[in-house]
């Protein structure tokens, strides 16, 4: 099935490196296991056997930022978890993505409020952000593949000016 | 008012000459802020009240005077009865003494009273805010403090908000 029919007998496929990385990257990409909110329970949920993001490559949630390449923001962020939501962002080895998942991640949500930010954008450079509140499990997968048509493209000139 | 209260009452007025006000019956006392250590003292040592079930304020922005009021909260389990102490304070500064000697549950409403309210608490063995970070500005539940934290972006105004928005750097 699939690549092998293509190949033929040649066992050889010509490609760049770049594509080849960017492909590596993107169906091994392990998130960061941290919920904040209810958006956690649908990030689970998306997790779990009826949605299935291990179909993605993404079955490992790992525990520790050193382990994992996205951190998928699930909730609003309080003004004092932002400190450390950073740090575990700066923990994360490069190259790493964010994903601010739902509303209150986004923008702040209902929570225009002295104790939450406005959009964890402020505390950590976000690339994709979903909407909904909470966003059911096939808008993060949305997202997740979003980001993966992101890391598809990207150049490695670009990434070594970060 | 509950008969139980009636003495209870009568003791803290003859005592601290407080008025009190009674509303759905529940039974508010006002007492000074240089009495009511001594108030608290005698409710819990005379009367009963063991416990001191919540610590909060109000604030009469922009009524000055009483700026806020301080309200103890107190229950007696052993008699099934409560009661609340109201301590007006004025001005943007306001200042309660500590009674944390007295029931040392007060330590952590105290912090919050003043995290929230600004209302300081002399005294206290440990005045640091308990729920806002450190270097927040301002008091978040006094009435004078801005409800929203940023505008929400709209078409119209989405440019000149994210001009000032503080991005995150890489």
């Amino acid at each position: 099935m699939g690549i092998e029919q293509k190949l033929g007998n040649m066992g050889v496929v010509t490609t760049s490196l770049e594509t080849m990385v960017n492909w590596s990257r993107t169906n091994a990409m392990w998130p960061m296991l941290f919920g904040l909110a209810c958006c956690a329970i649908e990030m689970m949920s998306a997790q779990s056997s009826s949605y299935d993001m291990s179909r993605f490559g993404m079955e490992l949630m790992r525990a520790s930022p050193r382990q994992s390449d996205l951190m998928i923001v699930a909730g609003r962020v309080s003004k004092k978890m932002g400190p450390v939501l950073r740090r575990l962002y700066d923990q994360m080895p490069e190259p790493k993505w964010v994903i601010a998942m739902g509303d209150c991640a986004s923008c702040g949500g209902v929570f225009n409020n002295y104790a939450i930010y406005q959009g964890v954008d402020e505390v950590v450079p976000v690339d994709v952000f979903v909407a909904g509140c909470p966003p059911r499990p096939e808008a993060l997968i949305h997202g997740v593949l979003t980001i993966h048509e992101k890391v598809k493209g990207e150049k490695f000139s670009d990434l070594a000016v970060k | 008012m509950d008969k139980k209260l009636e003495p209870i009452v009568k003791a803290v007025q003859g005592k601290f000459s407080a008025k009190f006000e009674e509303f759905r019956n529940e039974v508010h006392m006002f007492v000074n802020p240089d009495q009511i250590v001594d108030a608290l003292t005698m409710l819990r040592d005379e009367h009963q009240f063991e416990l001191l079930s919540a610590l909060t304020a109000v604030d009469n922005y922009p009524q000055t005077s009483p700026r806020f009021y301080v309200i103890y909260q107190l229950t007696s389990l052993a008699q099934n009865l409560s009661l609340q102490l109201k301590v007006p304070v004025n001005g943007d500064k306001p200042k309660v003494p500590t009674v944390t000697r007295v029931y040392s549950v007060a330590n952590w409403r105290e912090r919050e009273l003043f995290d929230m309210f600004g209302i300081e608490v002399e005294g206290h063995p440990d005045p640091r805010r308990i729920l806002m970070p450190d270097d927040t500005e301002g008091h978040p539940l006094r009435r004078d403090f801005p409800l929203g934290y940023e505008e929400p972006q709209f078409t119209f105004n989405f440019d000149e908000i994210d001009l000032r928005k503080p991005y995150a750097k890489e």
